[in-house]
């Protein structure tokens, strides 16, 4: 060791703003909406490296839909974004609420987040096969999943289409694509890349798409799905939600100081985008965009959905313990529902008293179908799962020590 | 009937499923084109084309999870991890997703899926080319774990795997690829060919899975085996002249627990014998089971013959190895008392 050493120390990175700070996005660099263009599908991904820096935004400041990746949607469409968006927030807000109220365990929102499964799932076609988290359940609402079914599970009563075994939020339903969620972050990124792959291996069209939170790229199976997906260039999605936290944890911890979590993509050759994911049709046009080109043959994209998770990570979870109150309020890329609100008002397709009356229609189905799905039990009483069930579809058959297990615990 | 060895047997149950079955597509690290380290695979990539067997990243947990999404698509995906010792970074994906897919989503999805390694000890291979890992399998809800003995076996079991609608772990006593072995290192390598259980059948026939099969019968003692301790077992009973019933379990989960309580009832003892490491290994399970059913008809303290609890060693191979002097002796034991 030479004289002139200095100890070595530690980086441990640390979130520009705490509790009791004034959050400060300044340094958040924000393209103008349109700024990005629109690249042919078949692009090589060397071409668009810059993308996986930039943000491909198509609203603006005064709600005008602008650039090469506006227009790819009609007035119903946008209307109908506009309901799912709605649906979910209120869904959610009323199923957080029945957490409290000790009707179920646990619940995880998506406040802020909605654009971007909501947005995404319009993109795709019947038989692609999402491979989503915990916070992409407008995957479900856009393709109209059944709310009621959904809150049976939210409430493990005896309709509970998982029969109880699984989590609150934690859906499945192969018919509407949607994988059965798993409680082991990242798990799910590089089955999605199997999946797709199995869909080129037996010729068909379909196409998978992955889901990953930012927090959770730092898991092997991240880094395993890119190897998987570049090398043998599956027709697959892959899409890193950054709401730039995971629990307490900020985004700077999983992706260091430099580079974006789509820059990640740049080493396997992936073609790869950031999004405002506040933005509903920037998500669509994106996700269409990468669908389209998994689907000819061009390979995996990765998309990094820029968003904010404005509520606590789950209903076991208090922020402002870690975070600075007024962050949600300072975000820069506003409110999801607001901005598509804000889109239609100005090109003359909506108004606020037309926004009231959905809003109010909506919490009536809500409030309706939860009546419903109480009126069958919830986890604090009422008609529950049978027992049984527990040993039922380990296997497809029995097996005799689980037939003994069962007939000792008496079901 | 062909005679053939444990490597070729293997290689045919790959062959007759991916000729019978369009959905089946094996793959893993060095699977296509050179045919595995072991060659089990040899041939099939040249067959059945590049997009049903190909060689995968060296990345275990990668190799399982696409193969679960690959499931649950509708293929039929059987890996191989190139030795046991290298699936623990594929761990949570066998063990939290794969077992588990089918019992948390009711059935909407399911992971018909084997997933092959050799296994075992016995070849100079150090600590990371000779685990047991099958306890960490059978612990796991929702696995099958099988583990054949012999080239017969192995076709029979491997096409039932592949057949089987729920995730199998195939685990292969590598020690056994090519020949018998009873355990003394010393005398040289005899082969399958010329030997009983090296014939095996043509086409899909397939040996059923949670099936044990009496290998070798007697009136002294029950020895529960598997794998290459069978032959260790049946080489203890020939030196001691103690009269032992071998059970080859051959799949341990499910487990045939009737064969095992019968040859217990009749016999009165019971040896257990695995190249695993003893705490909280299989024959800890075996015992218990034992112990449940068979108490009363116990004439002495049962014995486990295992590995110790030390890591696979490599100059120390044959004293760690629970070769037919150590099963001998555990023999001799139990009819003294
Ligand atoms: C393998 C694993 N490790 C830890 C956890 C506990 N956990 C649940 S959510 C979470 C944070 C995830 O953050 P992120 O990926 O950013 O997604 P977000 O919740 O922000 O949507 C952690 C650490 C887990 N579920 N699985």
């Amino acid at each position: 060791m030479t004289q002139d050493t200095a100890p070595l120390s530690l980086n441990v990175p640390e979130p520009g703003c705490r509790p009791g700070d004034t959050p400060d996005f300044s340094d958040f660099e924000i393209p103008r909406a349109g700024a990005v263009g629109r690249p042919p599908v078949d692009v090589d991904p060397d071409e668009i490296r810059d993308m996986a820096f930039s943000i491909v935004r198509v609203l603006n400041k005064e709600g005008k839909a602008v650039g090469e990746w506006a227009g790819a949607l009609s007035v119903e469409e946008l209307r109908l974004g506009l309901r799912h968006m709605l649906l979910l927030r209120t869904f959610d807000a009323r199923m957080q609420n029945a957490q409290r109220q000790g009707k179920t365990s646990f619940y995880m929102q998506h406040l802020g987040e909605e654009a971007v499964s909501c947005a995404f799932a319009r993109a795709l076609e019947p038989g692609d096969m999402n491979f989503p988290t915990y916070r992409q359940a407008g995957l479900l609402f856009a393709v109209d999943y059944p709310m009621l079914t959904m809150m049976n599970q939210i409430y493990s009563n005896a309709k509970d289409p998982l029969a109880g075994r699984q989590l609150p939020i934690m859906y499945s339903s192969k018919e509407h694509g949607f994988f059965s969620i798993s409680g082991n972050l990242g798990t799910q990124f590089v089955q999605s890349v199997g999946w797709a792959m199995a869909s080129a291996i037996s010729g068909d069209t379909k196409i998978a798409t992955g889901w990953i939170g930012d927090g959770s790229t730092a898991e092997s199976d991240f880094h395993a799905a890119m190897v998987f997906a570049s090398t043998y260039k599956a027709p697959v999605v892959l899409n890193i939600v950054n709401n730039q936290w995971a629990i307490s944890t900020f985004q700077g911890i999983a992706r260091g100081g430099v580079g974006t979590f789509a820059a990640r993509g740049h080493g396997f050759g992936i073609a790869s985008i950031r999004v405002d994911g506040n933005d509903y049709l920037a998500v669509h046009a994106v996700a269409r965009w990468a669908a389209e080109r998994a689907r000819k043959g061009f390979g995996p994209t990765l998309i990094e959905h820029v968003t904010y998770r404005a509520g606590g990570h789950s209903t076991s979870d208090d922020p402002s313990a870690y975070r600075a109150k007024s962050e949600a309020a300072a975000w820069p890329l506003g409110d999801p529902i607001e901005r598509l609100k804000n889109h239609l008002i100005t090109i003359g397709e909506w108004s606020e008293e037309r926004q009231s009356q959905a809003e109010a229609e909506i919490l009536d189905t809500v409030i309706t179908l939860q009546k419903e799905a109480e009126s069958v039990g919830t986890l604090a009483g009422g008609e529950a799962p049978s027992p049984r069930d527990m040993f039922e579809g380990v296997y497809e058959t029995m097996p005799p020590h689980l037939v003994r297990q069962r007939q000792e615990a008496g079901f | 009937m062909a005679q053939m060895t444990m490597i070729e047997a293997i290689r045919e149950a790959h062959d007759v499923a991916m000729g019978t079955d369009k959905r089946v597509v094996v793959y893993g690290e060095d699977v296509g084109f050179f045919g595995g380290v072991f060659r089990c695979t040899a041939g099939l990539q040249e067959k059945y084309g590049k997009s049903r067997c190909f060689d995968a990243p060296i990345n275990e947990s990668g190799i399982v999870g696409t193969a679960i999404g690959m499931a649950a698509y509708g293929l039929k995906p059987v890996i191989e991890i190139q030795f046991a010792d290298y699936v623990y970074p594929a761990f949570d994906q066998i063990a939290s997703e794969a077992a588990r897919l089918r019992h948390r989503s009711n059935g909407d999805f399911t992971c018909p899926l084997v997933i092959r390694m050799p296994t075992g000890g016995g070849i100079f291979g150090g600590q990371t080319h000779s685990q047991s890992p099958e306890a960490l399998f059978t612990h796991v809800s929702g696995l099958k774990v099988v583990l054949p003995s012999n080239p017969r076996d192995a076709k029979g079991l491997l096409l039932a795997s592949i057949a089987d609608p729920d995730p199998v772990i195939f685990l292969e006593p590598k020690r056994l690829y090519n020949g018998p072995f009873d355990g003394h290192h010393d005398k040289p390598i005899v082969s399958w060919k010329n030997h009983a259980l090296g014939d095996v059948p043509d086409g899909d026939e397939i040996v059923p899975l949670g099936k044990a099969h009496t290998f070798r019968e007697g009136s002294d003692v029950t020895v529960l085996a598997y794998g290459t301790m069978v032959y260790v077992a049946e080489a203890a009973a020939e030196e001691t002249g103690v009269d032992a019933e071998i059970i080859d379990l051959r799949t341990l989960l499910p487990l045939d627990l009737e064969a095992i309580t019968e040859s217990v009832k009749k016999t009165g003892r019971c040896v257990i014998v695995h190249e695993a490491t003893r705490t909280s290994g299989f024959g800890a399970e075996l015992m218990s089971l034992v112990q449940e059913s068979c108490f009363y008809h116990l004439e002495a303290p049962m014995i486990r013959v295992t590995g110790w609890d030390t890591p696979y060693p490599h100059a120390q191979e044959w004293e760690y190895f629970p070769g037919p002097g150590r099963v001998g002796e555990a023999l001799r034991k139990v009819m003294e008392d």
